[in-house]
């Protein structure tokens, strides 16, 4: 308790989301009991602080637990352990984590998501009207205001009010992605997760959704947790970034800083896995990564708490990397700052960045 | 690297599609994804076919083997294939999709590697089991002790770790890239000597994607293997093949060697595709995106089919006629009016 009253004196800072320690473990059931056999370590132990008008960009691979952190957050599934302060508007501070029953629906206004795939998010038998409108009428607005704003709320994200009695099938994969941020604007609120909102899209259309939402953060002073696989899209959107390897937090700075300079071999082996849209430029991933095909079993047979995690597939570990954790901790030269990696040899490296 | 000229002239090459036009008449309206498509792919060569959702890029490579959609109808063209007896080529639009020949080509002498392995494999047979039929299927040469050692020796071949072991596990008991790389085994069974690959690396992460194109890359070297890539992105394409077609709307509206095409893309599409996509290497300030949406495939737009999209128009000329698509130099093919004044007379076939 002590620490939490600590840690919310820290928050005055303009901090306005800080997860603490963060876990979600889902049993594994077999057999005809479905007795629980085991639990799948989702999310691990991850702890970070988001800023006021700030985008997090929450990177990893499929499974990593990023969409589980982005849920959390939102209590759309509830954690193992850890906690989710949360900073209201009206300067309350709340343990997302902790809310129960309306407490967390009147938080959960300030908090909206925007989903990866514009197709299966939006229900076809509704019109854009009252998709948009959906979350206000929740908080007894009237059909009338409803309409203005839902008016208003499409002329911002660029689409064409006349189109408000379509149904979504109407529309393009970029347009439904529109209607998807409008939907979340609604409520106006003050931290949107977004889980993959590009990635669904055709490259062309992709840029235009990312100008949109940067335009948006800067006119409605939004925070942004932006989650996303896709080093290149997170570069250009996002000021600070925190890489992910199954379930923890593995390293952690500012956007340039981490593209410069990485600090943990996963991150600097992600940055050159993505073939370069360029035939000039060399691309050595292949190269780069042990040849080691236990990279690719299935992480779920790998569970266990001996050793770092990316271990197996590093070509930089030694024994001692398989006996110990590593925890997330300030790197050398960056002292001051907060460049934050796990790794045992963050302090002997010279990474290969951008 | 040589400069890589496709010259479908020379008519030699392996793979030859003329003026290929694909119409599906559905309850809600007639689509036209293909609309007058030429290409060519030489032995061994690798080219790409790039372009966004709806562009007619799946569609092409589904009309080559013959497995289109129900309702849609190769209306003209041709696409002409030189088979393993080398005589005469064979023109895949004339055949019967049903017939012998037909299903002897596909499988057996151009292969298919799909975008999501785990919907391409049957859920209750074993990839052994899957492989060892191509191989039953294509070639009547090897018993069946042979057929499963030679499975054995593909997954060997793809990287597969204890091959003899994992020919009796279910598609379900691998990992996406796993079952990438048994995909391409079975693709290299019937040892064709064209390979499509539609979307290989996209359902996969990048760590993995890596290493499936290297291994596809690879794979065409090691058995000079033509490859039809098809994707819709450009860092793939830039590190896998020699040759690019850019797909908009059903055409080809520009196509050239892999360097002439990101160092100096002659189509504006082509251009402001490049331009859209955000960096990883630089810091990225300002991206400049495509604006507007891609038009409805029920109501194609008249005239060059990018003009709706495009910012250097050159004038009314565009919204009214097709450009042909001319040489501007070195094999490189655009059909745009800046560069042309000739029309494609107009069709509706």
């Amino acid at each position: 308790m002590k620490l939490l009253v600590q840690t919310i004196a820290e928050m005055t800072d303009g901090t306005i989301l800080r997860v603490m320690g963060l876990k979600k473990y889902f049993p594994v059931r077999r057999g005809l009991l479905k007795r629980v056999t085991g639990v799948v370590k989702a999310v691990d132990g991850v702890s970070f602080n988001v800023g006021i008008g700030r985008t997090l960009g929450l990177v990893g691979e499929s499974g990593c637990g990023k969409t589980t952190i982005g849920r959390m957050i939102l209590r759309a599934i509830d954690p193992t352990a850890g906690q989710i302060l949360f900073r209201r508007r009206n300067g309350q501070m709340v343990d997302m984590a902790q809310l129960i029953g309306p407490d967390i629906k009147a938080a959960r206004r300030e908090i909206q998501m925007i989903f990866q795939d514009p197709y299966s998010s939006l229900n076809p038998r509704m019109p854009v009207m009252d998709l948009i409108a959906e979350p206000l009428k929740a908080q007894g607005w009237n059909t009338a205001e409803c309409e203005r704003r839902v008016v208003e709320l499409m002329d911002r994200v660029g689409l064409d009010p006349r189109f408000i009695r379509r149904y979504p099938h109407a529309f393009s994969g970029g347009q439904r992605q529109r209607i998807g941020i409008a939907r979340a604007l609604a409520v106006s609120p003050s931290v949107i997760v977004a889980d993959e909102p590009v990635s669904a899209l055709d490259v062309s259309v992709q840029a235009q959704i990312l100008n949109l939402l940067r335009q948006l953060q800067r006119d409605l002073n939004l925070t942004l947790l932006f989650i996303a696989h896709d080093l290149s899209v997170v570069r250009y959107l996002c000021d600070e970034v925190a890489v992910m390897y199954r379930g923890r937090l593995i390293e952690q700075a500012e956007t340039e800083k981490l593209f410069n300079n990485p600090k943990h071999p996963y991150t600097e082996s992600l940055l050159h896995a993505a073939p370069p849209p360029d035939p000039h430029a060399s691309w050595v991933a292949g190269e780069n990564f042990d040849e080691d095909p236990d990279a690719e079993l299935d992480t779920d047979e790998l569970q266990d708490d001996v050793g770092c995690p990316f271990a197996p597939r590093c070509r930089y570990r030694n024994d001692y990397c398989l006996q110990e954790v590593p925890d997330l901790e300030v790197t050398n030269d960056q002292v001051g700052t907060s460049h934050l990696a796990a790794c045992h040899h963050k302090h002997e490296f010279d990474l290969t960045g951008f | 690297m040589t400069e890589v000229v496709s010259d479908c002239s020379s008519s030699n090459s392996l793979l030859e599609v003329r003026d290929l036009w694909v119409r599906i008449e559905r309850d809600t309206g007639v689509v036209r994804p293909l609309n007058g498509v030429n290409f060519c792919v030489e032995e061994g060569q690798s080219v790409a076919i790039v372009g966004e959702s709806g562009c007619g890029k799946t569609m092409a490579s589904n009309a080559l083997l013959r497995i289109l959609p129900r309702g849609a109808k190769i209306t003209s063209g041709k696409m002409l294939f030189r088979t393993k007896d080398n005589q005469e080529r064979v023109d895949l639009a004339a055949l019967d999709p049903n017939s012998k020949k037909m299903r002897n080509i596909r499988g057996g002498e151009i292969s298919m590697i799909f975008q999501e392995p785990m919907t391409a494999f049957s859920p209750v047979h074993t990839i052994g089991n899957q492989i060892e039929e191509m191989l039953r299927v294509h070639d009547h040469v090897l018993d069946e002790r042979q057929r499963h050692e030679r499975v054995v020796e593909l997954l060997d071949l793809v990287g597969i770790l204890e091959p003899a072991q994992r020919v009796h596990d279910y598609p379900f008991q691998l990992s996406g890239g796993m079952r990438q790389r048994a995909m391409i085994a079975m693709a290299l069974a019937s040892s064709p000597r064209l390979l499509i690959a539609d979307e290989p690396t996209t359902a996969l992460d990048v760590t993995v994607q890596a290493r499936v194109l290297k291994l596809i890359q690879r794979m065409q070297k090691e058995f000079n293997l033509a490859l039809v890539l098809i994707t819709h992105d450009l860092g793939v394409v830039a590190q896998t093949v020699d040759y690019v077609y850019v797909m908009y709307l059903g055409r080809i509206v520009e196509e050239g060697s892999i360097e002439t095409i990101f160092d100096s893309p002659a189509h504006p599409y082509t251009a402001a595709l490049l331009r859209s996509i955000p960096s990883l290497a630089t810091k990225t300030e300002n991206l400049e995106p495509i604006e507007g949406n891609l038009p409805n495939a029920h109501a194609l737009p008249s005239g060059c089919p990018f003009h709706t999209r495009c910012r250097e128009q050159v004038g009314e000329i565009c919204s009214r006629e097709i450009p042909l698509h001319v040489d501007v130099g070195a094999g490189h093919r655009v059909s745009c009016f800046k560069y042309t004044d000739e029309t494609v007379g107009a069709n509706d076939r």
